[in-house]
């Protein structure tokens, strides 16, 4: 599908980038405008990063003609997916940029996250480290603000460095109607619908952190961006009556086990 | 779905073999055929009698025999009238079954198979079959970044049948994720239950769940007992060995945005929210919630009945409504309000 979809300048034939992000494994990728390519001050201090870097960037920009053997154009073409990655983690945080991600991030082109809770929401891309080679890319999820590994193995040998540490942040100042309303919702270990005793008080502690956290929040006036209907001081109450409908939901469970499933 | 009467094979490993099922443990026929571990499932399955068969590789000629017992098992149950009724039913049924109730019977079959696998592994044979799975590292390394690839447990939502897919549970971060293959995603939850996960930890403590997958498949078998081996002095909270109560939790195991390198302030809009879920005491001893009350209510005159009412955190024990629930071991303060 992404053969088709030239994203930009589409009266242009951008050859190579347009063979690069439809390529298999360089889903997470989006187009980069030529007139970004081109401005010589969005490049700065790359020629010492990229091996090759003026070839490396002809090839990118579809005017390479350098006669040469296979393995010298295999070098160049690795120095050229390199150079566009790096340039790819300044592109995105641009206005423009920002808009194509946009638009992947809401077609779930990077994927969903894997946590239950989190209900498939999408993930967005990023690098633990801005320089390249440290760590490979990993996924955002915005709703339970963790990060997660690809489930393909093809994503996961992309550089992390191709997306950087301030993108997926980034986009949520830009774009504040982005950010979810976060929830309480989480998994409690039990046995025969008991909670177990020591997740139970970590999740006790956790749960007395956020309520520090909404404190602290509220006392600044600031939205916290949980739901409305978890009201923060009466909310302490109204979950636990939550919770107590779920213990006994969890006991009737219980109970229609027979004990004997210890005994075999 | 091959029928396993002509395959040498049983239908049991057959049905774990197939593409999918890979969590499947093999349950023992000793268990199935223990009417005590099927309890309740026969008002559960549609042809009951069938599936039981099919999965114990049985060929359905002894009907009359079967029909005895099935009654007899009726009377004595409450809708007991209400079964004979349906038992015999069932039996004129048997008389002309068709090839198309073959299929029928092969879903049953899985569904009860399902239902016995949720009691099963809880047993202490289903619990072992299932740790030598996990220490192959079957059920797959937790997709969190900071958990680094330790690996999950199989888990399901709900005890009921038909509500939720299986999810894999992650002992490190307390947390449940979505398997990442598609082909699981036709696999009841049920068919493991709420119980698996949370008893995996309790009947293995000495596991060291931190574990890479990757390094307990080079090193053969875990061996904890270097952790444990001299006099179990490794450091215990609230029933667990410390350092298993979900280490890929805590400091330097949460994220913290940042943009250029500072970090987005809780007091900007699309600050963090949500670290809590991810945090974990420093000193791990701060969760000891009974020690903790016994200390600062040293002088109370309800000390007694107080440090067995396991205080849900010290600042709310002071409230008279906490300790409703008097010196009873079970009680939880968020019960306490309802049964009080």
């Amino acid at each position: 599908m992404d053969d088709f979809r030239s994203e930009t300048d589409s009266d242009y034939t951008s050859y190579w980038r347009d063979w690069f992000i439809s390529s298999r494994g360089n889903e997470y990728f989006c187009e980069i405008d030529e007139d970004y390519l081109t401005d010589r001050f969005n490049l700065t201090g790359l020629n010492t990063e990229v091996q090759y870097y003026q070839y490396a960037l002809d090839l990118v920009t579809d005017v390479f003609d350098l006669d040469c053997d296979d393995e010298m154009r295999e070098t160049i073409e690795k120095s050229a997916r390199h150079l566009y990655g790096l340039v790819h983690a300044r592109y995105i945080v641009t206005t423009r940029g920002l808009a194509k991600m946009l638009e992947k991030y809401k077609k779930a082109d990077f994927g969903k996250c894997p946590r239950v809770m989190c209900k498939s929401h999408p993930l967005l891309p990023m690098g633990q480290s801005d320089n390249p080679g440290v760590k490979p890319v990993k996924l955002y999820c915005a709703r339970c603000e963790d990060l997660y590994n690809p489930k393909s193995s093809r994503h996961a040998v992309i550089d992390g460095a191709y997306f950087g540490t301030s993108f997926h942040n980034i986009i949520f100042q830009v774009y504040p109607a982005l950010i979810p309303t976060k929830s309480y919702d989480r998994y409690i270990p039990r046995i025969y619908g008991f909670k177990v005793h020591a997740p139970a008080t970590l999740i006790r502690w956790q749960n007395v952190e956020r309520d520090e956290m909404r404190r602290r929040l509220r006392k600044l006036e600031i939205d916290s961006g949980f739901k409305d209907d978890e009201g923060e001081v009466d909310a302490e109450e109204s979950e636990e009556e939550e919770e107590d409908d779920v213990d006994i939901e969890g006991m009737e469970n219980g109970e229609m086990m027979p004990e004997g499933v210890q005994q075999a | 779905m091959s029928s396993s009467s002509v395959t040498p094979e049983s239908w049991i490993s057959s049905f774990c073999a197939l593409v999918g099922h890979e969590y499947f443990a093999e349950i023992s026929e000793d268990f199935i055929e223990d009417d005590f571990n099927l309890t309740g499932l026969q008002s559960q399955v549609a042809m009951y009698k069938e599936a039981l068969e099919m999965i114990l590789d049985v060929e359905p000629e002894d009907d009359d025999e079967d029909d005895e017992e099935e009654e007899e098992e009726g009377d004595e149950s409450i809708e007991g009238e209400e079964r004979v009724v349906r038992n015999r039913a069932a039996a004129e049924r048997r008389h002309h079954r068709m090839a198309s109730d073959l299929s029928i019977i092969e879903s049953s079959a899985e569904m009860l198979y399902g239902l016995i696998h949720q009691r099963f592994i809880c047993s202490r044979a289903g619990i072992q079959q299932m740790s030598e799975k996990y220490d192959l590292a079957h059920f797959g390394v937790c997709p969190r970044t900071f958990c680094d690839q330790v690996r999950t447990l199989p888990v399901g939502l709900s005890d009921i049948p038909g509500e939720d897919t299986v999810k894999l549970f992650c002992p490190s971060c307390l947390d449940v994720y979505v398997p990442p293959s598609s082909r699981f995603q036709t696999v009841d939850g049920a068919f493991f239950g709420r119980t698996f996960g949370a008893l995996f930890l309790l009947t293995f403590p000495e596991y060291d769940i931190s574990k890479k997958a990757a390094e307990t498949l080079a090193g053969g078998r875990p061996l904890p007992a270097v952790l444990d081996g001299d006099g179990g002095d490794a450091e215990k909270i609230n029933g667990m060995n410390a350092h298993n109560l979900a280490p890929g939790l805590g400091r330097s195991k949460v994220y913290e945005p940042k943009i250029y390198g500072f970090k987005v302030s809780e007091r900007a809009r699309s600050g963090p929210r949500m670290a809590w879920l991810r945090q974990r005491p420093q000193n791990i001893q701060d969760l000891d919630e009974a020690t903790i009350y016994a200390a600062e209510h040293a002088d109370d005159s309800d000390y007694d009945s107080g440090i067995n009412g396991a205080p849900t955190r010290p600042q709310q024990v002071t409230s008279t409504r906490a300790r409703a629930n008097g010196g009873s071991p079970m009680s939880v303060d968020a019960n306490g309000d309802t049964y009080a």
